[in-house]
């Protein structure tokens, strides 16, 4: 196909929207400088991962904050579609708990070891009581008979805060691109 | 496609023990084939959408009936037409995104242009270009529209037809099935949005799986994981006349059975505690909407739908294979139009509980990868269906396979497995 027919399907400027705000180069966030900022936040999202990978899904829900949060693992068709439909929808501390009480008690599932990649990590704006980031993931699964393949790719669409000196997920919008779901989905994302 | 049919002869006896149904049907390829014939383009009705997911005129969506493509499209004046994903040039797909808007399908191969209602309007350099080249005179572009299927639609549920012959969709379903189709779009619904579920199995073990009350209360273990489930609630089962379809239904008992009670019909199920507690069960927060109170309703239609409601969840499924192994299940989940915010946010924690991440449902694709992985080698040793007494019907209970034993009989008619296969 042509590059003339893919631009006529779509305005530039409407692509040109598409790409976010970033936040500026130079600020300071509860004491912090942009750099230190930066490197908090991939510290978060390197160790929500790790917890994951790690099995130590017990401490998953303390990376969000304990009022109020909202974890949701959408896909990118829906999002597209304007539809509110999410994989997984919890805006609870508690929901977040009784997910992994179910998984660990309750539900039936192949064993699988997961590997998250994490990169891209943009803060996209900044405010005084949270911040906006957004990264991409990439999801690596490895079945019993040691195959290893691609689970799910997509892209964090964060809200953290900043809560007695640590920073925690306000709101987790897991926007997924792998939108058909091999067999079932049951480790957070 | 036209493998013989000796190779099918195979033991599918009721004995008074039970009802066998051979593994080659879940691996063979020959099986497979047939079934894209005599059942998805055979006679039958299948589901290819809901009329909300194309409100407007020129909206289109692509899906697919067993393996074939289609596309389910309204035309300018308001008139639903589900076509074979096909130019009628070269083959190549017509139609290569799964929504959009359009004013007329226009392949991207050669330009051959088709209206809504699949007539062909255009085909360039049709005269030939400077009085060289050019369609044959005989070429007459009336006989160049796209493959139509038979379309109905009821309450909303568009279903699609490959057989000029197939009985009309009302009486296809039975009075039982329609008045279930009845009670749940009983008015205009609100999509949610879909689930896709990739499962590395083939598609009969789901039908199996969406026609067995039996393995509610011991696969998901959601339920009684959290002392929640009463496998002692009223229901029943409910078969149309033909056996096809089913429709399963729990009503939440107005007064709930004693501890003793589950714990007497559970004594053998390895998961029934009261030990865990929901911290948020604003998850199975709901309000009755039906008169009839039911908690479940699992509405199996043949070949490829299911209708479900769990307390307020209300979705449809709809079955496409790819493979022997391999089939997909599309979700698609719904409120009513009318439904206000407090609704809509039941609706939005319910969905947890289904789909492929769902809390109650997510096993189902477990289940079928298991048999799959087991039987691959197997293919003339048989399973056994006898819970509920061996044969298909309707009853008074859920604690059966009598609707499983339906599904296998009408699928030996369709595929004509010959008599010594039904008995």
């Amino acid at each position: 196909m042509s590059s003339a027919s893919l631009l006529s399907s779509q305005s530039a400027a409407s692509r040109k929207d598409k790409v976010s705000a970033l936040a500026p180069d130079n600020f300071t966030w509860h004491g912090y400088s942009a750099l230190e900022t930066q490197w908090r936040v991939e510290r978060l999202l390197s160790r929500y991962v790790a917890c994951i990978d790690d099995d130590a899904l017990e401490r998953w829900p303390e990376f969000f904050v304990a009022e109020g949060c909202r974890y949701e693992i959408i896909t990118r068709e829906n999002v597209e579609r304007g539809m509110p439909l999410a994989l997984v929808f919890c805006n609870s501390q508690g929901m977040l708990v009784d997910r992994i009480v179910s998984l660990r008690e309750a539900n039936i599932y192949p064993q699988r070891w997961y590997r998250h990649i994490v990169s891209n990590v943009l803060i996209q704006a900044v405010a005084e009581d949270h911040l906006e980031v957004h990264s991409h993931y990439v999801v690596l699964q490895t079945r019993r008979n040691g195959q290893t393949s691609v689970f799910s790719a997509g892209k964090y669409k964060d809200r953290i805060v900043f809560q007695n000196g640590e920073l925690k997920f306000a709101e987790k919008r897991v926007v997924v691109d792998t939108h058909s779901i091999d067999t079932l989905l049951v480790s957070p994302i | 496609m036209n493998a013989p049919m000796t190779p099918f002869a195979k033991p599918w006896v009721a004995n008074p023990d039970g009802y066998r149904v051979p593994y080659e049907v879940f691996t063979d390829q020959a099986y497979y084939d047939q079934e894209q014939e005599h059942i998805f383009r055979g006679e039958t009705w299948s589901f290819v959408g809901l009329d909300a997911e194309l409100p407007n005129k020129g909206d289109f969506k692509s899906t697919a009936i067993g393996d074939t493509p289609v596309i389910v499209t309204r035309d300018q004046t308001g008139q639903l037409h589900v076509f074979k994903n096909l130019c009628m040039h070269r083959g190549a797909l017509l139609v290569r995104e799964s929504r959009g808007n359009v004013k007329s399908f226009d392949c991207v191969y050669h330009q051959w242009s088709f209206d809504l209602t699949g007539a062909l309007r255009g085909v360039p350099m049709r005269r030939g270009v400077r009085g060289e080249g050019g369609m044959s005179p005989a070429f007459d572009m009336a006989n160049f529209g796209l493959d139509a299927l038979r379309v109905e639609v009821m309450n909303g549920l568009i279903f699609a037809s490959f057989s000029k012959s197939v009985e009309p969709l009302a009486d296809y379903l039975g009075e039982g099935i329609v008045a279930n189709i009845q009670r749940i779009f009983n008015r205009p619904i609100r999509i949610m949005g879909d689930y896709r579920q990739y499962i590395h199995g083939n598609w009969k073990l789901y039908a199996e799986n969406t026609r067995d009350p039996y393995h509610g209360s011991l696969l998901h273990l959601f339920h009684s994981t959290f002392g929640l489930y009463r496998a002692t609630q009223k229901g029943f089962t409910y078969m149309d006349p033909s056996n096809r379809h089913c429709l399963l239904k729990a009503t939440a008992s107005a007064a709930p059975t004693s501890a003793s009670e589950d714990q007497e019909v559970y004594k053998d199920v390895r998961s029934y505690n009261t030990e865990f507690h929901l911290q948020d069960a604003s998850v199975l927060a709901g309000r009755p909407e039906f008169e009839d109170r039911a908690s479940l309703v699992i509405n199996a239609i043949f070949p490829n739908l299911l209708i479900q409601q769990i307390a307020n969840c209300l979705a449809v499924r709809q079955s496409i294979t790819h493979a022997p192994n391999a089939f997909e299940i599309v979700w698609t989940l719904f409120g009513y139009a009318d439904d206000d915010e407090e609704m809509q946010m039941i609706r939005m924690k319910q969905s947890n509980l289904v789909g492929p991440a769902g809390l109650i449902s997510m096993e189902d694709g477990e289940a079928i990868e298991i048999v799959q992985d087991a039987v691959i080698r197997d293919g003339k040793k048989t399973s056994v269906l006898a819970m509920g007494g061996v044969h298909a019907g309707s009853v008074d209970h859920m604690i059966t396979e009598g609707p499983i034993i339906g599904f296998w009989e009408n699928y030996a008619r369709y595929l004509k497995l010959g008599d010594e296969l039904k008995k």
